[in-house]
């Protein structure tokens, strides 16, 4: 025993040190990691965010120096507060709260104090700023849109946060991403590559050197500008036209698929979400819950097309060999089915061939239509699966996977769709609604526009995009390369007739544009919202669909305005001028354009949220706006063409 | 005496070899954590690494002079040497150097020596040569009170000096006297001072007395050999004076860094906030050592690699806090390997101990083991957050001259004389 004392001590240690050593080193979690070790300080270097252009190479989106004050609170002198507040534009109270805060961080480490000053305000501070020991200011750059155009679609940056940084590390503590738009869904490319200093830190968190010479230290790589296919001019004549009235328009080239305008209104101004005021501003659009400002309404507004629609059912026929062009339907003013009734405002007995057909967007042709093409296998359930598929080939019913940050798939049902509803028998009948574009079809405007893209490019389309061109790089081969639709080309034609027609005897007549054959189809949509728990119909949306010239077609468009009443109201209106603008620069139909200013809708938005029983389509009477208010509108258009 | 031509071949190179390892690991640890910017000149002594390559080297001039003096030297002079050491230490008072509140130092034009790192060889040796004695008989207690003013006394000057760290040293003499036949009393006495101790201040001295008296009461009650009623009764009377003694001492005699270190490893303060204030304080050191060490993980961060070593944020990481350095730069691996080294000189040099056939050797180089065991238990021990905080060195391992040498002299004069065991029959 008195031999072995010594030697069992000597044992119990080692053993006892050897398992605090594993639980010090290996048990506990330590990465060694760089990035993680905090004696080692990591430096940012921030690049130059990339600028964005328009598809003419007007500059939209560039940067801003901006100025924060920083303090390191134990370098903090007395000073003389009464001035730094008033330089500063705070009160003395702000000033002890902030500095409290920022000692409790740290004392030895910079905080922002106040971020973001002006222009101005740093210049006066700046000259002054010696006199305040332990205050200094730090630039950062921030965006400044050029323009006040375009907010859905370039959207805006702001400070990253918790769930951000843990999915991706490049992110930390107060960069900047891209949150919306453009900025979010080239990011990547627009942002660059932050460069990196590792210094060695010590005890004191004071730099001593550059850790290892530098030697893992990496340089920022730029941003790179970005061009964009989007036509300044275009986008703000939409966003003037779209001036109190709320929907979308979406004009795409046919021949490219390149997004010309996407206008979503209620728009805002993209400035208002940057700087010190960007929280303040986002806040107030967020909660907007009636105009949605930041809702999307060319992407993310689902709607049931309506007459526009009947274009798709008119082609699925013909590919499915179910009509013949000639072929002419009668129409009861209306059409009877079973022991129901779907109107239509044909007088009775009208004989449509297919042309007429979409030029008086009969209800009873494209009734007859589509319950052929559902009734052309030995049953519907078969049918309507060969429908939807024709339909989904003209990218309806799903998303249209481009690089847009925003999308929704919309709908175009198949037999499983109705499974539910109709578990065992499936008559043509049941879903006769998709005839007309209502029922259970539902789309997006950008959807539609390149719905008619398609049809202008008689058989295929380019799936739309928002990217033209960035320097040094390719840009996907899924936007250059064409998509096929199942129809075949020649069954374009008669429908494009139609689309023609509607321009030059139809439901357009009046909307015609000396110089260009355009070709169209106008849509009005019943559409119903829950007040109270009960279902109140409201006026209709307005519809436009066109694309112009008929030949080589350079624009298609789709517009969208809600409770616009019939198609050619306000939307026809509105398409008819953005293809002028666009395709001869200028305007001459000034009397649509004035009728477009002068008209508002908001006291038709007001009703719902009136409390108050209102009125709806033909009974109402439009706003009128004062003179004054339409006259700045013109004014903005006058600039816009100097 | 041809025995004397190959007595090179005698010295025990496992312990040799293992006393190289240390050194040279130490020192490039020292290399590690003391150098700055990124030209490292081996040969400049205003550099600590510098100044411990040249402290090495002259620590092998050092070995050489000790295996040369004839190994009977060493016994018959012990009184000697010891006294003298004892002088150097009490010269302290006069012309001693304070450096960090401690007048341990010498200073020698630009050097400083630290006689306390000598004494311990001293003491050794003086002890080795009592016990030893054909006259002394450890059972009996005159003698033991003799070997304890030995023992004392170095412990005593080097406290005075304000350097308690050195002063707990002494305290491994404890071992070699058991082992040589200190009554088992002793032992159940530490054992019971250290205990009543650790409890009085946890949990105050009324609780732990009645504790203590419950136990001792206990006991009376289960042996069957009643020893007199008296005993039991003297005991627990001096058991509750210690426990209430040392909560005195604690409060009255203690320093208050020496109260704050013991109240955070006991946990006694409640109070968060002034923990939170303790921790910065005085367990700043510990808490940078313990995340130096742990930084390193499995595998380190590789010599002259880590970050933290780099950044200086472990103070004293040349000296006392060195095995922190290792613990960054060679991780688990690195660590383990130190901890296995020095279990494994500490083995061989108990082992050869036992089979010196002079007691005087025996005796010594049991005294040997023990201090390097007490100084590694200890060192690491705080490093790694075990004990709190104690500043002594690690042997071979920490900076410093006069450490290294103390050490070598402590390890070497046993080399000697196990080398020369043969010649003892």
């Amino acid at each position: 025993m008195r031999q072995i004392l010594l030697f069992i001590s000597i044992i119990f240690v080692g053993i006892l040190f050897s398992a605090r050593l594993f639980y010090l080193q290996v048990y506990q979690d330590n990465t060694n990691n760089l990035y993680e070790d905090n004696a080692i300080r990591k430096v940012y270097d921030y690049p130059k965010r990339g600028f964005v252009y328009d598809r003419n190479g007007k500059l939209l989106v560039s940067n801003q120096p901006s100025y924060d004050v920083m303090v390191i609170p134990r370098e903090v002198k007395p000073l003389d507060t009464l001035e730094f507040c008033s330089l500063l534009k705070i009160d003395k109270e702000q000033f002890i709260k902030t500095y409290e805060k920022a000692y409790r961080y740290s004392p030895r480490l910079p905080y922002v104090f106040l971020p973001q000053l002006s222009k101005e305000d740093y210049a006066v501070l700046q000259e002054k700023m010696r006199k305040f020991e332990g205050f200094y200011i730090q630039k950062r750059s921030l965006r400044n849109y050029e323009t006040t155009i375009g907010a859905n679609v370039l959207g805006d940056i702001g400070e990253v946060n918790q769930r951000i940084m843990s999915k991706n590390p490049y992110y930390k503590m107060g960069d900047l991403i891209g949150m919306q738009g453009i900025e979010a869904s080239y990011e990547k490319t627009l942002r660059g590559v932050k460069g990196i200093k590792f210094i060695q830190k010590d005890r004191f968190n004071r730099n001593i050197g550059p850790y290892k010479d530098g030697k893992f230290d990496t340089l920022p790589e730029s941003g790179k500008d970005i061009k964009t296919t989007i036509d300044a001019t275009l986008q703000a004549y939409g966003e003037i036209l779209m001036t109190n009235k709320r929907g979308g328009i979406i004009a795409i080239e046919p021949s490219s698929g390149e997004i010309l305008s996407m206008v979503a209104a209620p728009t805002y101004n993209p400035n208002l979400l940057v700087g010190r005021e960007r929280s303040k501003n986002f806040t107030k659009l967020y909660n907007d819950s009636i105009a949605k400002p930041l809702f999307n309404r060319s992407l993310q507004g689902v709607y049931e097309p309506g007459s526009p629609f009947k274009l798709m059912n008119a082609l699925v026929a013909l590919q499915e060999g179910v009509i013949s062009t000639d072929e002419k339907i009668t129409c009861y003013a209306g059409y009877k089915y079973g022991n129901r009734f779907m109107k239509c405002h044909c007088r009775v007995g009208t004989r449509n061939d297919m042309v007429h057909g979409i030029q008086e967007s009969c209800n009873a042709y494209f009734a007859t239509v589509y319950r052929r093409i559902l009734d052309k296998p030995e049953n519907a359930s078969i049918g309507i699966n060969v429908w939807s598929n024709h339909v989904k080939s003209f990218g309806l019913g799903n998303f249209l996977n481009n690089d847009l940050y925003v999308g929704q798939k919309g709908r175009i049902p198949d037999r499983d769709y109705y499974k539910g509803i109709y578990p065992n028998t499936f008559y043509s009948t049941y879903t006769i609604s998709n005839a007309i574009g209502q029922g259970e079809v539902a789309t997006t405007p950008i959807q539609l526009a390149n719905m008619v893209a398609a049809i202008a490019n008689r058989g295929y389309y380019f799936t739309p995009h928002i990217i033209k061109e960035i320097k040094d790089e390719t840009i996907d081969s899924n936007f250059t390369t064409p998509k096929y639709t199942t129809i075949d080309k020649q069954h374009f034609e008669p429908v494009i007739e139609g689309m023609q027609h509607v321009y030059t005897h139809g439901t357009a007549k009046h909307l015609q544009i000396p110089g260009i054959e355009i070709c169209g189809k106008t849509g009005t949509v019943e559409n119903f919202a829950k007040i109270d728990s009960t279902r109140v119909q409201l006026t209709d949306h307005s519809i436009f669909v066109a694309f112009a010239p008929k030949n080589n077609p350079k624009i298609a468009i789709a517009v969208f305005v809600e409770n616009g009443y019939w198609g050619g109201r306000f939307a026809g209106r509105i398409a008819s001028l953005m293809i002028e603008k666009y395709i001869k620069g200028e305007v001459t139909r000034t009397d649509l354009e004035n009728w477009i200013l002068n008209h508002s809708l908001e006291e038709e938005y007001a009703k719902p949220y009136s409390g108050e029983p209102f009125d709806i389509n033909g009974k109402t009477k439009l706003q009128v706006i004062p003179t004054d208010e339409a006259n700045k509108l013109k004014e903005q258009i006058k600039k816009l063409d100097s | 005496m041809f025995r004397q031509t190959d007595r090179h071949f005698k010295f025990d190179w496992v312990t040799i070899i293992l006393f190289l390892i240390l050194v040279v690991f130490g020192w490039m640890n020292i290399l590690s954590a003391s150098h700055t910017g990124t030209t490292i000149n081996y040969l400049d002594i205003s550099q600590p690494y510098g100044k411990q390559l040249m402290f090495i080297g002259l620590t092998v001039l050092l070995i050489i002079f000790i295996l040369s003096i004839d190994a009977k030297f060493y016994e018959r002079f012990s009184s000697l040497i010891f006294i003298f050491s004892m002088l150097s230490l009490a010269g302290l008072f006069l012309f001693g150097k304070n450096v960090n509140g401690a007048t341990s130092w010498y200073g020698i034009g630009g050097m400083t020596l630290q006689p306390s790192e000598f004494a311990k060889a001293a003491t050794a040796l003086a002890v080795a040569k009592y016990i030893s004695d054909l006259n002394t008989d450890i059972r009996n207690f005159k003698d033991q009170i003799r070997i304890f003013i030995i023992i004392i006394i170095p412990a005593l000057l080097i406290l005075l000096q304000n350097d308690a760290g050195s002063t707990l040293v002494y305290g491994s003499f404890f071992f070699v006297l058991y082992r040589e036949g200190l009554p088992k009393i002793y032992l159940i006495l530490a054992l019971a001072l250290v205990s009543i101790s650790v409890l009085a201040l946890k949990f105050g001295p009324i609780l732990t007395s009645v504790l203590v008296v419950i136990f001792i009461v206990a006991n009376y009650f289960i042996k069957k050999k009643k020893p007199v009623i008296l005993q039991p009764i003297l005991t627990a009377i001096a058991c509750i004076v210690i426990a209430f003694g040392i909560k005195f001492f604690y409060q009255n005699v203690l320093q208050a860094h020496q109260q704050d270190r013991i109240s955070l490893w006991l946990r006694l303060e409640k109070d968060p906030q002034k923990i939170a204030q303790m921790r910065r304080d005085i367990l700043y050191n510990l808490y940078e050592s313990e995340k130096a060490i742990s930084s390193g993980g499995f595998s380190g961060k590789g010599f002259l690699e880590g970050t933290r070593t780099t950044g200086k944020f472990v103070p004293e990481q040349h000296t006392d806090y060195i095995f922190s350095t290792v613990g960054e730069e060679w991780g688990f691996l690195g660590s383990i390997f130190v901890i296995i080294v020095f279990v494994l000189l500490l083995l061989r040099i108990l082992r050869l101990a036992e089979l010196q056939k002079s007691q005087f050797s025996r005796v010594y180089g049991y005294s040997v083991a023990s201090i390097l065991f007490f100084h590694f238990m200890i060192n690491i021990g705080m490093v790694m957050g075990l004990i709190p905080t104690i500043g002594i060195p690690l042997p071979f391992f920490s900076y410093g001259g006069s450490g290294l040498w103390g050490f070598t002299i402590l390890l070497f004069i046993f080399i000697k004389l196990d080398s020369n065991r043969i010649n003892e029959w």
